[in-house]
């Protein structure tokens, strides 16, 4: 079995287990007893429990693990998915937002229209990224790339991961509730192919602003929800210490996200999170893509538009 | 001997015969604390005589003051909120609504209505603040997509007056979703190329604000409104510093080109009026 890097307190049951086979192992060197059996029911418990834990993970869980540090980001998938990536800049209004990143893309020789928020993996880089809390230029950005796709007939690929957008004074100051409202007006009628996947955090707004597709997928370990669960705890507890409670209220896991039919489709993790394997997270990814930019690409552009507005406008639950 | 005598100030009502002044003839200002006369705050459309503030009222009120003669038929009055993720904070979600539906008497944050504004057809979504902050849930939304459809069917303009502190915590992403389902409607019924009027009224803020709120053929507001995307208190938190004085006001957003202009609540008829005219024409 694959070896499990933990980080987080609830992965401790694994930890102890390792370190269990870890002195066994060191045991049997010393004194050449034979404990193959110990290890291998050890590594049978290992196992068992590897799965049990990260089948079963809690709301808050899923939020930690949307958050790893070590978690592939947009500019990660799109080296690993593209075949050559030419990466535009600028909303050709205000400036160039840092916190979404796009451009022409080819996968298997086909060209798309790849866009993304990128957070950044270091401090440095987080800052110059502005933790991907995006400005409006961020989602004028985002739509300008994909207006210049839908005139070139190339499908549009969204990476969410965005624990919001920026709420800062210029970005009230320069609209942040038109842009993004602007990017759910012209997403839900572009006539091209959109496939959106949320790689790690899909928080409110931020995250629909460049997440209307006709394809809305999750990764298994991700959340996407209205609010973040500690914004959630301080509205309605006045203060952060109730943010696993409060991430449990408001199923967000992708689980129930396909459940409530208001994304398409999970798309399963390497055991442990994308973390532990983004190779595999990346190969697994693309397959998803290849498939739907083949089954999209048959549809009638009305259709498809069609059915895109459907499904949003299904989303809700009402009683007459 | 009575402590106090007050024959000398003329008030000799004793206090067996004193008479209650009837609940809701009177109202204060929020803003400048005078008090305003029920009947006299009607014919002024709900705005203070002294100092202009344009109190915060609800669909009711918006109804009377726009609708011909107060006449119109209500659309989709019977949706109601229902609880798909079980919410419960302090209080389970269901309970929070019938609380809400006793208090306000109204069965979700919007009402919705078809009838004449100065002689034209006119189809109107207005938010009511007082039903759990104006937010946004599942209702709102589908009422909200359910009066484009009728516009567009009937080929009447759409005015959307937007109240409200954003999405609806309880329906998490049900209330997320209903961001896209108004936007998506919006973009058909911007095809159909059938006027939308969107009105910004105190307060509107989050969700409502990054959908349908400014989406408008134009967009214009009540003048002195508190609009934005994020709430003042999170951008204060955010950026450490204080904030301007007339940050996120209607005037500022006018401002920074995101409103076509300010209206006053007492000239807002006739304009919206002139305005459908030159649509029709």
């Amino acid at each position: 079995m694959q070896q499990i890097k933990t980080s987080f307190d609830f992965e401790k049951p694994i930890a102890d287990l390792v370190q269990q086979i870890e002195k066994v192992k060191q045991v049997a060197e010393k004194t050449k007893v034979d404990m193959t059996a110990t290890l291998d029911e050890l590594d049978g418990k290992l196992n068992e429990t590897t799965n049990n834990l990260y089948n079963n993970l809690t709301g808050w869980n899923k939020v930690q693990m949307s958050r790893h540090p070590d978690r592939p980001q947009t500019l990660d998938y799109i080296n690993m998915i593209c075949d050559d990536f030419i990466e535009l800049h600028g909303d050709r209004t205000v400036k160039d937002d840092k916190a979404i990143v796009g451009g022409f893309a080819t996968i298997n020789g086909q060209t798309v229209m790849v866009i993304g928020h990128q957070k950044g993996k270091n401090t440095k880089e987080r800052q110059y990224r502005n933790f991907g809390m995006a400005n409006p230029e961020g989602y004028r950005k985002a739509l300008r790339l994909m207006r210049l796709a839908e005139k070139f007939n190339k499908p549009v690929i969204s990476f969410i991961d965005t624990m919001g957008a920026y709420p800062g004074l210029e970005a009230e100051e320069r609209g942040q509730g038109e842009a993004i409202a602007r990017n759910l007006l012209e997403m839900s009628v572009l006539r091209v192919p959109i496939i959106c996947i949320v790689v790690g955090e899909g928080a409110s707004g931020g995250a629909l602003g460049i997440g209307i597709g006709d394809k809305v997928y999750m990764l298994e370990h991700t959340w996407y929800s209205v609010i973040s669960p500690e914004s959630c705890s301080s509205i309605l507890w006045r203060s952060w210490d109730f943010k696993e409670k409060a991430a449990e209220c408001l199923k967000l896991t992708s689980d129930d996200m396909f459940g409530n039919k208001l994304i398409d489709g999970i798309i399963p993790e390497p055991l442990g999170g994308a973390h532990q394997d983004p190779e595999l997270m990346g190969q697994s990814l693309k397959d998803y893509i290849l498939k739907d930019l083949s089954s999209l690409g048959k549809l009638k552009t009305d259709k498809l538009i069609e059915q895109r507005i459907e499904k949003f406008c299904a989303m809700g639950v009402v009683n007459e | 001997m009575a402590w106090f005598k007050r024959e000398n100030k003329g008030i000799i009502t004793t206090t067996e015969e004193k008479k209650e002044a009837p609940d809701g003839v009177w109202n204060k200002c929020p803003n400048c604390k005078k008090p305003l006369h029920q009947t006299e705050l009607q014919e002024n459309k709900y705005v203070c005589h002294y100092c202009d503030y344009h109190l915060r009222v609800g669909s009711k009120e918006y109804f009377e003051v726009l609708f011909d003669n107060n006449e119109f038929k209500e659309l989709f009055a019977n949706l109601t909120s229902g609880d798909p993720l079980n919410f419960n904070d302090n209080k389970p979600y269901t309970e929070r609504i019938i609380e809400s539906q006793a208090k306000t008497g109204l069965k979700d944050a919007i009402r919705a209505g078809v009838g004449k504004m100065e002689g034209q057809e006119l189809v109107i979504a207005c938010m009511d603040f007082a039903f759990i902050g104006g937010s946004m849930g599942s209702v709102v939304g589908e009422k909200i997509a359910r009066s484009i459809d009728y516009s567009i069917k009937h080929k009447i303009p759409f005015l959307m007056i937007s109240k409200s502190g954003g999405a609806r915590m309880m329906e998490a992403a049900f209330s997320l979703m209903q961001m896209a389902k108004t936007s998506a409607k919006l973009a058909l019924l911007s095809q159909a190329k059938i006027p939308y009027i969107s009105l910004l009224t105190d307060p509107t803020t989050g969700g409502v604000t990054a959908s349908y709120a400014m989406l408008g053929d134009i967009n214009i507001a009540e003048p002195g409104a508190l609009i934005g995307f994020a709430g003042p208190r999170v951008i204060k938190e955010t950026i450490k510093k204080d904030l301007p004085k007339g940050f996120q006001t209607s005037e500022f957003v006018l401002e920074h080109g995101f409103l076509d202009f300010i209206v006053d609540r007492r000239a807002m008829k006739a304009k919206l009026g002139a305005f459908l005219k030159m649509m029709n024409n």
